[in-house]
């Protein structure tokens, strides 16, 4: 074989630390190495045009460029080595970037284990055989997860575009955060008006199918041929015969049932519509709180219901769906408050969080949209509103920015006074984060035309004095410690990964931030993909963020999916395991080790049985090659033979 | 489970607050549990050691622990908040560094021994329930809050017990023996601490504070754990009182006494007598209390 080797400098990134050219001239001592160089920038459009010329001028066979990790430009190369004629896999990569010059000080030492590195390429690469991709057909159809803003913007989308869409919600209802929602900042539009006629176009769409009250169990195949098992929770009610008409909802006897929708502040009854704008508009029994389930008796709903649609020994169901591409907006949860002692929430009533305001403020909340305090139902003559709870905190484990709370206290400051011109609104506040379109004119709106105290410093406590609360903190451009007596404090609660949000992500096998937040695939350049192929993100899934920038990243994922969509099919990686017959032994252990059951078993025509891998499926994970006794299955590109020449060529 | 325990007092309790190391011998003794003096114990280095230099605290504190430790005691408790601070920052020092630690200590040490407050030892080793069982004169009738200050439960990295910002241990021991605890918010307020000698009208305001909220719910006492504290609630609260233009009148006690009365143990074993602000008025609404328990299961 001739082989030519090209050693990036990566300007100073790499020279600075390792002495290129040295590897280069190294280089050309080892063994069917007929050509080495060191160049500036070997990704760049001259950098690419060299490899490709000295292809020609050596009559190279197999190329080696000591530069960055693969993860950069493998794929870069591996162009560009095809377009000089050599087959895409007769190409190595050695990482002397972040692997050698970014980690190390040491220029000598750094040198000698580049020039190690291109030793073990090269050997490699002596090794390698020229494989090919097959085509596979993609199934264009796509399952978005999650059904707040995000993933109905991004279902909508890819339903326009004319593909099946499936849509499956965790809760009873999609609308997910944003239903919960009074009024929008900094427009102070209705959230339900705006994201109400989205709601029914989802239910309208006949190609989009929706799974709500359902969660994803398992995912298994690749990039355009994905089958996921979604599992159907039981409401105990029929949901194609129910007409969503309300009945039940009148008659159940167990009122007295907590209201998640309205963050626990009222009650409701133990068969539920969540809310008047609910999709699907269907019934659900709250199984621990209804009383045949708890007693054995009452069957109210069922003898009152006109469709008979209750069924109480309904079970949890599977169903199974093949999509080509998975978009990912399961949204956020909200800080639970409880960690700080010092604010009593839990403790007092009438310290509630920025949602639940947020309910109390809505014209289908708990009080009607009349704002009153939890504890007494007064309307309170002061609020305080607390910012970052949760948010800015190293204490708590949250040392991020939500986001969006600036923005949500100065509105519901906003509000607060236009349901009640009397109200005084008072906000403590470390930072005024609004860097969003109209959005500092709208804070300013808030203290200048609202006339709302901002009030810059921590709170330190908050404590009850007769019927009212005191909240004890500092102003910190005043220098002094401050007292606001408020009949109701509002904790503005930071953003948190979504409950569930790690498991799922290992089920879709994406990664996760330290704090379940997922990780895009570049930071700025990839925002909605994932580094698994055909998952891609939207939402507050990815990290905090607010209305306008979920809908976008919604319409992005959906684009990304049109992208990927628009082939018929898709390039299988050939890097995929291989049964070598005359070798397999018909043991079975790559069948019971392969987590992709991407291995079967095939009969020959003298009756005896061999493992026989199924590309499409097979991950290329490597797992039945290192299983398999006799050596018989391969992993192509990484076979034994591969690594231990890796090996032997360190060790020499 | 073991039942010795290592006993450092520390300097507070052989003066100022004598009743509050009479109090915890009485009531360890009542419950099983044996404290062993640490012999030849020092100075935990309070305030001024670790002003100085964080290791010369950690050092001398470390001293105490060591030497429990050679008495091959595994729990050290000491009732006072400012010598557990010491005693559990000693422990963070030696493994942030243990060589360091030991260089500075001048001997070796293994780090095994661990550091409670009364408080934690008795929800620990005893718990509410058999607390409660134990109790012989329940203070029912009694509205008690509990007042931690500020060191009891802080800082949260090393002190590792109970809510740092709303602690429970206290209210949970108050409850046991009977105490009606109302929802006390000053529970770690600052009561003004050692500004009592350089700048008084600091500790006359902020406890005068404390004593008022604590009036405000409803309370027949205050349950304090520390030495400072109680002296800034109860010696001083005549100065508190005249500072403020009002009187408080509110007995301050060591919680290791209310467990005590609740116990039965006697009195002088609780060095009542020692209290500025007399417990004449607790004590009487305890005993109407029983005496009404008494005649009205008489009367069944």
């Amino acid at each position: 074989m001739r082989i030519g080797v090209f050693v990036c400098q990566c300007g100073t990134n790499i020279a600075s630390t390792v002495d290129t050219g040295a590897v280069a001239q190294r280089a050309l001592d080892y063994p069917d190495v007929v050509f080495a160089t060191d160049y500036m920038y070997t990704c760049s459009e001259p950098g690419q045009q060299e490899i490709q010329k000295a292809i020609a001028e050596h009559r190279l066979q197999g190329v080696v460029v000591a530069a960055c990790s693969p993860r950069m430009h493998e794929a870069t190369f591996r162009r560009a080595v095809e377009k000089a004629g050599l087959n895409r896999y007769m190409f190595e990569m050695a990482n002397i970037r972040e692997h050698v010059s970014w980690i190390g000080q040491d220029k000598g030492a750094n040198t000698l284990k580049a020039m190690e590195l291109v030793r073990m390429a090269v050997e490699k690469l002596r090794r390698n055989e020229p494989l090919f991709a097959s085509e596979v057909p993609i199934n264009k159809r796509v399952l978005v997860i999650g059904g707040g803003v995000a993933g109905i913007q991004a279902a909508l989308d890819c339903a326009d575009a004319g593909l099946d869409v499936v849509l499956v919600e965790r809760e009873q209802s999609i609308g997910g955060k944003m239903a919960k929602l009074d009024k929008t900042f900094p427009t102070i539009d209705c959230s339900s008006c705006i994201l109400g006629p989205k709601m029914v176009d989802v239910a309208q769409k006949e190609n989009i199918t929706l799974h709500a009250y359902s969660e994803v169990e398992a995912v298994s195949g690749y990039i355009g041929n994905f089958t996921v098992k979604i599992r159907k929770k039981a409401t105990y009610v029929d949901w194609d015969a129910c007409t969503g008409c309300g009945l039940c909802m009148e008659k159940c006897p167990s009122k007295k049932t907590v209201d998640r929708f309205n963050e626990n502040l009222g009650t409701t009854s133990a068969i539920q519509i969540p809310f008047p704008q609910a999709i699907p508009k269907k019934a659900r029994i709250q199984k621990d709180a209804c009383r045949y389930f708890a007693t054995g008796k009452c069957k109210v709903c069922q003898k009152i219901c006109p469709t008979n649609a209750i069924h109480y020994d309904m079970e949890d169901r599977e169903v199974v769906e093949e999509v080509g591409a998975i978009i990912v907006a399961t949204g956020y949860d909200l800080f639970d408050p409880a960690p700080y002692g010092e604010y009593g929430a839990g403790r007092y009533p009438d310290v509630i969080t920025g949602i639940q305001f947020e309910r109390i403020l809505s014209a289908s909340g708990p009080f009607g949209g009349h704002v009153k305090r939890p504890s007494d139902g007064k309307e309170p003559k002061d609020i305080v509103f607390v910012a970052c709870v949760g948010s800015r905190d190293k204490s708590v484990d949250r040392p991020y920015c939500s986001g969006i709370c600036c923005m949500y206290i100065a509105k519901q400051a906003i509000l607060a006074r236009d349901h009640l011109p009397g109200v005084q609104c008072y906000v403590f506040y470390m930072d005024i984060r609004s860097p969003g379109k109209n959005y500092d004119e709208f804070v300013r709106r808030a203290i200048e035309e609202y006339g709302v105290q901002y009030i810059r410093g921590r709170v330190g406590k908050i404590y009850p004095r007769g019927d009212r609360m005191v909240v004890q903190g500092a102003d910190t451009l005043l220098g002094a410690q401050v007292e606001v007596e408020a009949d109701l404090v509002v904790l503005a609660t930071g953003v948190e990964s979504s409950r569930g949000a790690k498991e799922l992500a290992e089920k879709l096998r994406i990664s996760y931030d330290q704090y379940g937040f997922y990780m895009e695939s570049h930071p700025k350049l990839r925002p909605v993909e994932t580094n698994t192929a055909g998952v891609y993100l939207a939402g507050a899934c990815q990290g905090p963020k607010d209305i306008p920038a979920s809908v976008a990243q919604g319409s992005a994922a959906a684009s990304k999916v049109l992208a990927l969509f628009a082939r018929d099919t898709i390039a299988t990686d050939p890097q995929v395991a291989g049964v070598l017959e005359s070798v397999c032994i018909g043991c079975g252990k790559c069948l019971s080790v392969c987590p992709f059951g991407a291995i079967q078993w095939k009969t020959l025509r003298d009756g005896s049985r061999k493992a026989e891998v199924l590309e499409t499926v097979c991950q290329g994970c490597g797992l039945c090659n290192a299983t398999c006794p006799p050596k018989a299955i391969q992993l192509k590109h990484f076979t034994d033979d591969q690594i231990l020449a890796e090996l032997d060529a360190l060790c020499a | 489970m073991k039942r010795t325990v290592a006993y450092y007092p520390g300097c507070s309790l052989e003066g100022l607050a004598e009743e509050y190391d009479r109090s915890t011998r009485a009531v360890c003794r009542a419950l099983g549990l044996e404290l062993v003096e640490i012999p030849d114990w020092n100075c935990c280095g309070s305030t001024p050691a670790h002003g100085y230099t964080p290791l010369l605290s950690a050092a001398l504190a470390g001293r105490n622990l060591a030497l429990a430790e050679d008495a091959g005691l595994d729990v050290v408790m000491t009732p006072c908040p400012g010598c557990l601070k010491a005693l559990k920052g000693s422990l963070e020092k030696y493994r942030e560094d243990p060589a360091c630690f030991q260089d500075a200590l001048g001997r070796s040490f293994d780090g095994r021994v661990r550091v409670v407050s009364i408080l934690q030892l008795l929800l620990e080793r005893i718990g509410p329930e058999a607390l409660a069982q134990a109790v012989r004169h329940p203070l029912t009738g009694a509205n008690v809050v509990p007042y931690y200050g500020c060191l009891l439960t802080r800082p949260a990295s090393f002190a590792q017990f109970d809510d740092p910002e709303n602690p429970v241990s206290m209210d949970r021991i108050l409850e046991a023996i009977g105490c009606t605890v109302p929802d006390f918010p000053f529970k770690t307020e600052c009561c003004g601490a050692t500004y009592g000698v350089t700048r008084n009208p600091i500790v006359t305001g902020l406890t005068g504070r404390i004593l008022d909220m604590a009036v405000r719910v409803g309370a027949a006492a205050v349950a304090v754990a520390c030495p400072l504290c109680q002296q800034n609630l109860d010696l001083r609260q005549q100065q508190v009182e005249k500072a403020n233009h009002r009187s408080f009148r509110l007995p301050v006690l060591y919680i290791t006494q209310l467990v005590g009365l609740a116990l039965g143990l006697a009195p002088e074993d609780l060095g009542l007598d020692k209290l500025f602000v007399s417990p004449e008025s607790l004590l009487s609404r305890i005993d109407q209390a029983s005496d009404t328990a008494d005649s009205l299961s008489n009367a069944g």
